[in-house]
């Protein structure tokens, strides 16, 4: 998607100091052509408002958006920087680090502070490094299932008939397939899974959703009058898709997208558990969880952490969805 | 042929010609037929207003030569729309893109969903110069001020990176014509431009259109509902009922003497000053359903003259003629009996 949405990049211009974080943090969730406008935003004090900068505006002092937004702006810097919260290695294990030693809660940031599973390794590290994979499974899910499906939502509402017979019956099939069941059977025929793998299986099947919004919303947006009036103008297919169309009609795919985001990172944990997610010796929460419940009468810390870490990012990416929706939701104000 | 090669005015050649038009529209109920056989011309610096209720298929007829009708439901069944003789509705889609903005430009009747809602308003003026002249965006930015100057609006310089919300009706309504006027346009069909406007506004964006067609030496056509937007500023009109013409006059003419009933009617339901207190006038009935249009004159069940021909016989446009016989230019009526209603 090349950037449809230029007035954003000049009109979200007020970034106050406190919001910056915020802003970084909301960034990536969104999808590709909100990440290129946010970071493209300039000090330019009184430049004019447009529907992105209107929900700029509600949003940054809404608590609802903040507080998910700071989470996960610290979720991307530990995915992307683990060795800067622990000093231990996710892999050391030393036996002697048994497991059924109490976590060491006023130890903090150290090694002990969660305790330390079956193998000796620390929970703690575990979990830092376990971030990487919730993360990037998440937010690269995302990205290609907002551009393949606003792709295929798009050409079948604009161009309806046959077009959209077709492309319509294509995404029903797809969205026939159970989801997690259908994700378990690409993935049970890789030998090794990679998080490439597991996000393009993940991918493949969660297309449909974004696909049937797109198509909806670009139905609604190409009956407008402005659409005749560029047209009228002269304006081609192509500059009339992505100039005025898309734009218009890119909010509520952002807004699932984002609310997907949190059903991804599931997705992925999920299939960890189940033991076909990311295939050893990757670090993923799920994959731990798996490992912990064994344990979990005599040693619940180890299943206890990486649970409440994956349940904070889960509903903080709700959250920030939620709020999004409000604020891009005109109807809802 | 090209366009560009026909640029010239060939004379005995009309600008913009609309020749025996028939448009229909594919509904549940069978084929809606929206215009019925409509013809009518335009000269440079001509206005031609073409007047009709809702559903009377004026506005079609524009959509169709602006070559925006959504096809389908929409289908055009018949006749020609030339433009300086070249038939438009033959062309391919690639030619006839290079008309509309460029030769043909067409103003919208709610400036407020007529505008992009996510793009400034200096970017959508500028969008046409990019599209059709290939300019840089700087120059593009430039001419949309430049533009929005002329459209008089304040402060343009500042103003030109403004989002359509955040300017007034009438302001709105004044960028939709600077969209239109961009590219110097040879025919600006200007479509309910006042409606939503409020009538203070209405007026000042009429001036400047009319001024403004003046000064470029345009045709316009100019589609209304509103008998008091007409009289001030076109030359002639068409009035339409159920998809036909059914009177052609110059605009004094029509005032002063419709030779129509429908017409007749229309000028009748003026609210006038010296008739305060008393019942407005209406024209009894409900127009006809586009897919059981009646038999013979399409309004025949509302006319107050009607008799059995008029129920059997669809009345052709006739020339109107003084009582005489001597003929007034440029007028026509489709009624069996236009003596009647024109000279009493």
């Amino acid at each position: 998607m090349p950037e449809p949405q230029e007035p954003q990049a000049a009109a979200t211009a007020p970034n106050s100091p406190d919001a910056g974080p915020a802003a970084g943090a909301a960034v990536p969730s969104q999808g590709a052509p909100v990440a290129v406008a946010v970071a493209e935003a300039g000090p330019a004090p009184g430049r004019p408002r447009s529907l992105w900068s209107d929900a700029w505006h509600d949003l940054r002092r809404r608590p609802s958006f903040v507080i998910p937004a700071l989470i996960i702006l610290l979720l991307l810097v530990i995915a992307v920087f683990p060795g800067w919260f622990t000093s231990a290695s996710p892999r050391a294990a030393d036996l002697t680090n048994h497991y059924l030693q109490k976590p060491q809660l006023t130890h903090f940031f150290s090694p002990e502070w969660l305790g330390y599973n079956q193998q000796g390794q620390s929970v703690y590290a575990r979990i830092i490094y376990g971030t990487r994979a919730s993360i990037v499974i998440g937010l690269s899910v995302t990205v290609l299932v907002m551009i393949f499906g606003s792709l295929v939502g798009m050409l079948a509402g604009y161009f309806g008939g046959w077009v959209d017979t077709v492309l319509s019956r294509l995404t029903d099939i797809f969205l026939g397939i159970p989801f997690l069941l259908g994700t378990m059977v690409i993935l049970v025929s890789f030998d090794t899974r990679s998080e490439w793998t597991v996000t393009l299986a993940l991918a493949f099947l969660g297309w449909t959703t974004i696909a049937r919004v797109m198509r909806g919303s670009v139905i609604a947006v190409k009956q407008a009058d402005y659409v005749a009036a560029a047209r009228s103008l002269g304006a081609g297919t192509w500059r009339i898709l992505m100039r005025h169309i898309l734009p218009n009609a890119v909010a509520p795919v952002i807004v699932v997208g984002m609310v997907a985001l949190g059903g991804y990172i599931t997705a992925e944990a999920v299939l960890s558990f189940l033991g076909i997610g990311l295939s050893d010796p990757a670090i993923s929460w799920g994959a731990d969880i798996n490992r912990a419940q064994e344990r979990i009468r005599n040693a619940p810390h180890i299943l206890l952490y990486p649970s409440i870490l994956l349940s904070i990012t889960i509903l903080s990416f709700l959250m920030l969805g939620d709020a999004v929706r409000d604020a891009l939701d005109p109807k809802l104000r | 042929m090209s366009i560009e090669m026909t640029k010239a005015e060939v004379p005995g050649v009309p600008l913009l010609e609309v020749r025996d038009l028939h448009v229909e529209f594919h509904t549940r109920d069978g084929a809606a037929k929206a215009v019925n056989g409509v013809s009518y011309t335009v000269d440079a610096g001509e206005t031609l207003a073409v007047l009709g209720e809702s559903g009377s298929g004026k506005s079609v007829t524009a959509q169709t030569i602006m070559g925006i009708l959504d096809t389908p439901p929409g289908k055009v069944t018949g006749g020609q729309v030339l433009f300086r003789g070249e038939d438009l509705l033959t062309m391919s889609e690639q030619e006839r893109r290079r008309v509309r903005g460029d030769k043909i430009a067409m103003i919208f009747q709610d400036a407020l969903s007529a505008l992009n809602p996510v793009l400034s308003v200096g970017y959508q003026l500028g969008e046409l110069f990019r599209v059709h002249r290939g300019m840089s965006r700087r120059e593009a930015r430039a001419k949309a001020v430049e533009l929005m100057d002329r459209v008089r609006i304040p402060a343009a310089k500042e103003r030109v990176n403004d989002y359509p919300h955040q300017f007034s009706g009438g302001m709105r309504q004044r960028i939709m014509i600077a969209m239109a006027l961009a590219l110097e346009p040879d025919v600006i069909i200007a479509d309910e431009p006042t409606t939503a406007l409020d009538v203070t506004v209405q007026a000042q964006v009429m001036d400047l259109l009319a001024e403004l067609q003046r000064d470029f030496h345009m045709g316009l056509i100019l589609i209304t509902h509103d008998l008091g937007v007409v009289a001030d500023v076109a030359d002639k009109i068409a009035v339409m009922y159920a998809g036909r013409i059914v009177e052609n006059a110059p605009v004094h003419e029509l005032y002063k003497r419709p030779a129509h009933p429908y017409t007749r009617g229309l000028l009748d339901s003026i609210p006038r000053l010296d008739h305060k207190g008393k019942e407005l006038y209406a024209i009894k009935g409900l127009p006809p359903s586009l897919t059981a249009i009646p038999s013979g004159c399409a309004f025949n069940p509302r006319c107050t003259q009607a008799r059995d021909v008029c129920r059997s016989e669809i009345p052709p446009l006739l020339d109107v003629t003084e009582p005489d016989g001597t003929p007034i230019g440029g007028r026509t009526s489709a009624c069996h009996f236009w003596k009647e209603t024109i000279h009493g």
